[in-house]
């Protein structure tokens, strides 16, 4: 299976990631032979077997719904990149 | 007598109670042969001198009776400890200083341990060598030219290295049991569900889980009796009782019976790797053991089932890391370009290629041919050892196909390296207890290990046989000379 550039590229956006074009390049031939790696799964009929998404037999986890202690703003926000009062701070979004 | 740094933490925890050792004596020893070694082993990201002696003040008002008392531990630096830089081995979290702390780290706070650093890992705990930290790559005591194995390597490094008492590190494919073989020493992954992951930074969440890294089994077994049990901040950590480990572990284990799986020796099995494994079936055997030889027929499709799960549940963990809330930014004037740029700069090329990778998985129209497929084959695979666990106690395996490997050997070809790691992953996959314990050296004088696996939450019958094996043998004294 060959991931053609454009292939890539999209990849790349949904991921947010911004490649350079020698990275592209890498990553379509590395991607392309990992992924021929990963079709022997298709040896296997699977059509009659669950998926396993989790493998301990825990269900929904509940708790009451209380008040209970929170990171206070200014520990939430000490590791951030840019902030302005109580907020994170971000280039503008719309116009 | 050994020199202080050697001890493991049974025997530290004993000459600290008997009074012919001080808590500053054990952790100047630590920290005096950090000073020696580190410039060869690289061990650390950041090494916790001073906080160190701080908690040794604060120790002095309490309890000196708790298990971990004055133990100088590393953590791998995956893992949040309020107040402590924890990189991840990334640059996109170089300066990442985490306002709150692990459910681990606190367990081990509460029974007295002390920090001594934190521990470098491949970048995000992607990968096998450390090779793709974004720092620097960690020696193998062994021979500084070959890998420590990964991700866990500084944490597998520091403990043969004499560089800590203990270890803790994270395993999602291998990541513990891997580069405890390949350094000579003792480490564990416990059941899915037995140890909180809260603190732990997320790659892989169905697989990722934390672990002992130690110098004997008896010490794996002190810390497993920490750092297990519920933990209502982790909805996935279970409900389940755990007994004291270091007593369970004395237990004799005539007539338990182990299963060898034959899909494991197979070819590109090392020769000496496979020699030492059937020496210490032996052993096993003298011991009492009854050796069957099983089947676990999926083995053959668990590294390409592990690719697509762990790519794919990487790419959306790692969705977080966008500039806006922590960690590094890339400044741009609009908001998709300063994603895209933070991104870009922030992560190292292996992080780049797996959130890629399960990007594309996850993407529309390949969902149910890649990440569906692969949990069903997740199911034939946790099968396999549902049926083989009706027939046997323990399955007994190589915990890597080769000794460590040298340093640059497989950076060009992402898929050899991933290969590397063929024994371990199928345990993450079915979600067993499995603990790699030293079994003998390469003519070249590399550890080789033996893997234990055990059925869920029977952490106690893997370290029973893990203790027995380990009494019976002396590997476990071997130093690594640096």
């Amino acid at each position: 299976m060959k991931l053609s550039s454009s292939e890539v590229e999209h990849i790349a956006h949904l991921a947010r990631l911004r490649l350079t074009e020698e990275e592209k390049e890498l990553y379509s031939s590395q991607l392309s032979k990992i992924l021929d790696y990963i079709e022997k799964l298709n040896e296997l009929d699977t059509t009659e077997v669950d998926p396993t998404s989790h493998v301990i037999p825990l269900k929904n986890v509940f708790r009451e719904d209380v008040l209970g202690e929170s990171l206070p703003v200014d520990e939430a926000l000490s590791n951030a990149p840019q902030r302005e009062d109580s907020f994170y701070k971000v280039p503008k979004i719309i116009d | 007598m050994e020199e202080l740094y050697q001890l493991g933490i049974k025997e530290a925890s004993e000459l600290l109670s008997s009074g012919e050792i001080s808590p500053e004596e054990l952790l100047e020893a630590v920290l005096k042969r950090i000073d020696e070694v580190e410039d060869k082993v690289k061990a650390f990201v950041t090494v916790t001198k001073d906080e160190a002696y701080k908690r040794l003040e604060e120790l002095k008002s309490a309890d000196s009776t708790t298990p971990l008392y004055a133990i100088p531990l590393a953590i791998k630096d995956n893992i949040c400890i309020k107040g402590v830089r924890t990189t991840c081995s990334s640059k996109i979290l170089e300066n990442f200083i985490p306002p709150y702390e692990s459910t681990v780290t606190e367990r081990l706070n509460n029974k007295g341990y002390v920090l001594v650093g934190k521990t470098n890992l491949d970048e995000f705990a992607m990968g096998s060598s450390t090779e793709n930290s974004g720092f620097f790559t960690t020696r193998n005591p062994w021979n500084t030219d070959c890998v420590p194995g990964g991700s866990s390597g500084g944490s597998a490094a520091a403990v043969a290295a004499g560089e800590c008492i203990g270890a803790i590190g994270s395993d999602t494919g291998g990541s513990i049991r891997q580069p405890a073989a390949f350094c000579g020493v003792v480490g564990m992954k416990p059941t899915y569900g037995r140890v909180s992951r809260y603190g732990l930074v997320a790659f892989a969440s169905s697989l990722d889980q934390i672990g002992p890294i130690t110098k004997s089994v008896y010490d794996a077994a002190v810390l497993l009796n920490v750092i297990s049990g519920h933990d209502h901040r982790d909805s996935t950590s279970a409900p389940v009782e755990v007994p004291d480990y270091t007593e369970t572990l004395k237990e004799n284990i005539k007539g338990l019976r182990l299963g060898v799986p034959k899909e494991y020796f197979i070819e590109g099995l090392d020769r000496e790797v496979e020699d030492s494994v059937k020496e210490a079936l032996k052993v096993l055997q003298e011991l009492g053991c009854v050796v069957k030889e099983i089947s676990l027929p999926h083995t053959g499709y668990a590294v390409a089932t592990y690719y697509i799960l762990a790519t794919s549940e990487a790419s959306s963990n790692l969705a977080r890391y966008d500039g806006v809330k922590y960690g590094f930014r890339a400044e741009s004037k609009e908001l998709l370009q300063m994603y895209q740029e933070t991104r870009a700069q922030g992560f190292g090329a292996e992080v780049k290629r797996r959130i890629m990778l399960g990007t594309y998985a996850l993407s529309a129209g390949y969902y149910d041919a890649y990440y569906r497929k692969a949990q069903q084959v997740r199911t034939l695979i946790k099968n396999d050892f549902d049926e083989a666990f009706k027939e046997v106690d323990i399955i007994v395996t190589p915990t890597t196909p080769t000794p460590a490997f040298r340093i640059g050997e497989k950076v060009s070809d992402p898929l050899q390296m991933y290969l590397n790691d063929i024994f371990t992953i199928s345990v993450n996959l079915a979600g067993g207890p499995a603990i790699s314990v030293p079994c003998g050296f390469s003519s070249e004088g590399l550890p080789i290990g033996v893997q234990f696996i055990g059925r869920h939450f029977d952490e106690e019958t893997v370290l029973k046989v893990a203790y027995n094996y380990e009494r019976a043998t002396e590997w476990h004294k071997r130093r690594a000379e640096l």
